[in-house]
């Protein structure tokens, strides 16, 4: 077996492993063994992209070409770049993080570790996939276990919240199959066969007309994972229903797909439909920078601040994907992997407070700092690294966001990146705002004194996901390096 | 003649032989173990299915009103695998109800002769045996929806399906006589040669039409749809909508593709537009079903709005794609009439609200019912994501890619409903849940069948690429 068809292949095997399980602990310790398992792979893969690189360089590597349909010349085609790598990595740690944030699950644990573990099959083998069709079946089976995880182990409005996600995401889903089926049917138009292959599709000229009808579709399929705006709405209902594990993984990573989507497939092989489209989409997407962080400053409910905060980050992403420079992407891919690692460790943090306080309201929080110091010290950290401060992690992706946007001369593109960047200042208000009210100042509940104090699993998890978030703040050029250089393919064929 | 030529007629034969080996044997069983009956005619049946697959040469008979190729032969077997299905899933029912009123061969005779029926339609070759083949198909069934003589809504349904079927068939006779007409032939092979687009051809094609779309329960004749699946036994219902429906579109497929292809430019407009009637008014009206059979009745008509998607192409990409998906949607749509079935025998319970609390009681019956709804809600990797996925691919091949768009906002809206059943099962929770149940073996072995279909036809690609390769003998 490959090196990256085990990435698929290992959570397969959990699943069926967990399948025989009996009760939670067996069904924790079996999920955790497969998620590190699959996080060893992940930093192997790293190693191994780098040695590989060295010697190869063709776009992707590691690739592996099966023919599953003949007919629709659907083939079963994986590889990776930087970029991939990057999220793969992400991907693992999310989710071995999400294991031990749900190491208390009550209520059905093995179905809640087999959904969990079905998400992040499909998570995986999206990153893997350079072929359209193995891309949109792995799209959707990550999508589809988010209705039984709200709906199940959620709270509150579960039941609204995970139908609304659903509906919301697969009808994106129906939207880009039609994309995925105009771009199959224009991959001859220099007069070779009709393929599903990225790589083969990168190559071909379509035909104007067909970018200008096709780009929008293929888009907005993706970018309503991205939380694009106005299609964000979602996204706070389903991250404030899920259970902290869930939020953790789909605000963490499976947002991640729309971003990833946007680029390769919409941005890459439609470069004139996005060059077309690319105003339009850039109002939308700083509307939802902006609006986002607007948003978060008006909510009470942790969840909710930080689902808008999400809605305003990951519309950053799809900012800088439109504008179209290098720096630019660069800062896209950097924060689609800041924001993966910051959000999940602000919804673990927010799930460990509401399992001690039982609210999620910031005005019934107060003086937590002096109770539980440990979460309280690592949320003030996750809020410095969302607001961007120099360190950490979102520093570096902001950074390299708004310098690459402000390349673009044009007034245009000048007004959006000014409203853009003024969010920045937003973000900072809602998260000391935030600090203030729920870590600062008196306890305002007497019941608060008594609560349990933090144990060796939510420390395991709450590290893991900590550990980028610094190390891509102090050492942020490997990955960087990586990146740019991956994006080579992308700057000749769009720009 | 030669007769070795009946060998041909192999499923024909095959299945008569066994139906009146059925009604002989009722008459040495004793009375007391008429419950054998059952096993007899599941077995029977088991070696007709797989006798099918042995190879047959494509010819014809009785001077080319009877002809068979390895399309007609494949999808015969597909048809015998979807009964095998389902008699076993009405083993339970049969055993526990029917035999003990001495009516277990009438069941299985009607059954099969509707099947011979459905035979003799795919294998026509020309407009009388395709007539006689329609109306073998439907009468029967009419007299297995009023099967239950001790429920009214039973008889009802079997009324409502005879009085609509006579209706349907009888309109359908006149749009064939109106094609006799103008083309002075009833064999398919001569009408091909000399039709032309009359406005009486075309009067006569609708008309035509009309019959088969009432089988296909196509809007704007689904009216019967709901209200006779309600009635009927679970069996017949499941019945009518996968058997009888996949025989339909499999004729209809085939004349529209070789008799009307020169109409092409008529039947394209006409298909565009009940595809989109079919699709939507499926879906919608499925949103607010309570009962279970209505709910699946509801979807069953928008899934056949998905077929026609396939038959809008008039090429081997559709026929290939059409085959693969009622091949899917067989096992699909018996899974879950078979997860009804199974409950609504045990605890006599049909509602979804029933339903509510059902994985942790019963959590097996749950995951294959969620299974059958991933499926024909088209969610990979199980098998039904690859049909529709193929089916959309086809109607993209000829660019409509407007009637595609349409199309997946009805998948979306069908997801809406086929979730309301999950989350009634897996979220909701029921002070008075169904009991912990084990179904009978057969019931067990038809299910597990069935699921087997639902993940592995999609994942092994070679079936469809076979599919494909069979299709090419309509060229």
């Amino acid at each position: 077996m490959d090196i990256l068809s085990l990435f698929v292949t290992v959570p397969v095997l959990t699943i069926v492993a967990l399948v025989f399980t009996k009760g939670l602990k067996q069904a924790r310790i079996i999920s955790m063994v497969g998620s590190f398992v699959q996080l060893g792979m992940a930093i192997n893969l790293i190693f191994a992209y780098f040695k590989e690189r060295a010697i190869n360089d063709s776009i992707m590597v590691f690739t592996k070409d099966v023919v599953w349909f003949e007919q629709f010349n659907i083939h079963y085609a994986i590889g990776v770049d930087g970029i991939s790598v990057a999220l793969l990595l992400l991907t693992s740690i999310v989710v071995l993080a999400g294991v031990f944030i749900s190491w208390k699950m009550a209520d059905l644990p093995k179905e809640f570790f087999i959904s969990l573990l079905v998400l992040s099959t499909g998570v995986y083998g999206f990153f893997i996939s350079i072929d359209l069709f193995t891309m949109f079946v792995f799209y959707e089976i990550a999508v589809i276990p988010m209705y039984l995880l709200i709906g199940i182990w959620g709270s509150g409005p579960k039941e609204y919240s995970a139908m609304k996600l659903t509906l919301m995401l697969m009808g994106a889903s129906a939207v880009l199959l039609v994309g995925i089926l105009g771009i199959y049917f224009n991959s001859n138009a220099d007069g070779g066969v009709l393929t599903f292959n990225i790589l083969e599709i990168a190559q071909v000229n379509i035909p104007f007309e067909a970018q200008k009808l096709f780009f929008p579709l293929t888009f907005i399929g993706f970018a309503v994972l991205g939380a694009l705006f106005p299609f964000h709405t979602w996204s706070p209902d389903g991250h404030a229903s899920a259970p902290t594990a869930v939020s953790m993984l789909h605000a963490g990573v499976l947002m991640k797909l729309g971003g990833y989507g946007v680029f390769r497939v919409a941005m890459y092989l439609l470069p004139e439909g996005a060059m077309h489209w690319d105003w339009f989409f850039i109002i939308l997407a700083a509307t939802g920078v902006i609006y986002g962080a607007f948003g978060a400053l008006q909510q009470k409910d942790l969840k909710y601040i930080n689902a808008y905060s999400s809605v305003s980050h990951l519309g950053m992403v799809l900012f800088a994907l439109l504008m179209l420079n290098k720096t630019a992407w660069n800062g896209a891919i950097l924060q689609s992997l800041s924001h993966g690692f910051m959000t999940a460790l602000f919804f673990a943090l927010i799930g460990m407070i509401y399992g001690r306080t039982h609210t999620r309201d910031i005005t019934k929080l107060g003086g937590l700092l002096k109770v539980i110091p440990f979460i309280s010290a690592i949320y003030v950290i996750a809020g410095l690294a969302s607001l961007g401060l120099p360190g950490f992690s979102g520093f570096v992706a902001e950074m390299n966001i708004f310098v690459g946007a402000f390349q673009n001369e044009e007034l245009f593109y000048r007004i959006a990146t000014i409203i853009s960047v003024s969010a920045i200042v937003v973000t900072a208000v809602y998260i000391l705002r935030v600090v203030g009210i729920m870590l600062m100042g008196p306890i305002k509940n007497e019941a608060f004194l008594s609560i349990p104090k933090v144990t060796w699993y939510e420390k395991t998890g709450i590290l893991l996901l900590l550990i980028p978030i610094v190390g891509m703040g102090v050492a942020p050029l490997w990955l960087s390096d990586m990146i740019l250089e991956s994006l080579q393919p992308f700057i000749q064929g769009v720009l | 003649m030669n007769f070795s030529n009946f060998l041909l007629m192999r499923h024909e034969i095959l299945l008569l032989t066994i139906t009146l080996l059925l009604l002989i044997s009722e008459i040495f069983i004793h009375k007391n173990k008429k419950g054998s009956l059952v096993h007899l005619a599941i077995f029977l049946f088991g070696i007709h299915t797989a006798v099918g697959f042995l190879h047959l040469d494509e010819s014809s008979l009785f001077g080319g009103m009877f002809r068979t190729n390895t399309m007609i032969h494949f999808f015969k077997n597909i048809l015998n695998i979807g009964v095998f299905i389902l008699l076993l899933k009405s083993a339970d029912w049969l055993q526990e109800k029917i035999v003990n009123q001495n009516r277990g061969t009438e069941f299985f005779i009607l059954l099969f002769s509707s099947l011979l029926g459905m035979y003799f339609m795919i294998s026509s070759g020309d407009f009388l045996m395709f007539y006689i083949g329609l109306e073998l198909s439907t009468l029967p069934v009419a007299a297995l929806a009023a099967f239950e003589t001790t429920k009214r809504i039973s008889s009802e349904s079997g009324i409502k399906l005879i009085l609509s079927a006579a209706l349907a068939s009888g309109v359908s006779l006149f749009g064939i006589s109106m094609l006799y007409a103008t083309s002075g032939s009833i064999y398919f092979n001569d009408i091909a040669d000399v039709i032309i687009s009359s406005n009486l051809t075309i009067l006569g094609f609708i008309l035509f039409f009309a019959g088969l779309a009432f089988k296909i329960s196509l809007v704007p004749f689904h009216f019967w749809t709901a209200d006779v699946y309600e009635g009927a036994p679970i069996s017949v219902a499941s019945y009518l909508s996968v058997i009888s429906k996949g025989a339909a579109v499999f004729i209809l497929m085939v004349l529209l593709f070789t008799v009307f292809k020169p109409l092409m430019h008529v039947w394209e407009n006409l298909v565009y537009v009940v595809a989109l009637a079919t699709m939507f008014i499926g879906n919608l009206f499925a949103l607010r079903q309570q009962n279970m059979k209505r709910f699946l009745a509801f979807s069953s008509i928008a899934q056949a709005g998905f077929i026609l998607l396939g038959l809008i192409t008039g090429n081997l990409l559709g026929i290939a794609t059409i085959v693969y998906f009622v091949l899917i949607y067989i096992f699909s749509n018996l899974a879950a009439f078979g997860v009804v079935q199974a409950i609504s025998l045990k605890a006599g319970k049909e509602n979804m609200d029933d339903y509510n609390g059902l994985y942790r009681t019963n959590p097996l019956l749950s995951l294959v019912m969620m299974l059958a709804l991933f499926s024909l809600a088209g969610i990979p990797p199980v098998a039904g994501f690859f049909g529709k996925f193929f089916l959309f691919t086809a109607a993209a091949s000829k660019g409509y890619y407007f009637l595609v768009f349409l199309a997946v906002v009805n998948v979306t809206i069908s997801l809406y409903y086929y979730l309301l059943v999950i989350r009634a099962m897996f979220i909701r929770k029921s002070d008075n849940p169904i009991p912990f149940f084990k179904s009978k073996l057969y019931m067990r072995l038809g299910l597990l069948i069935t699921v087997i279909g639902i993940l592995a036809l999609g994942l092994y690609s070679p079936l469809y690429d076979y599919i494909y390769k069979l299709s090419s003998v309509f060229n």
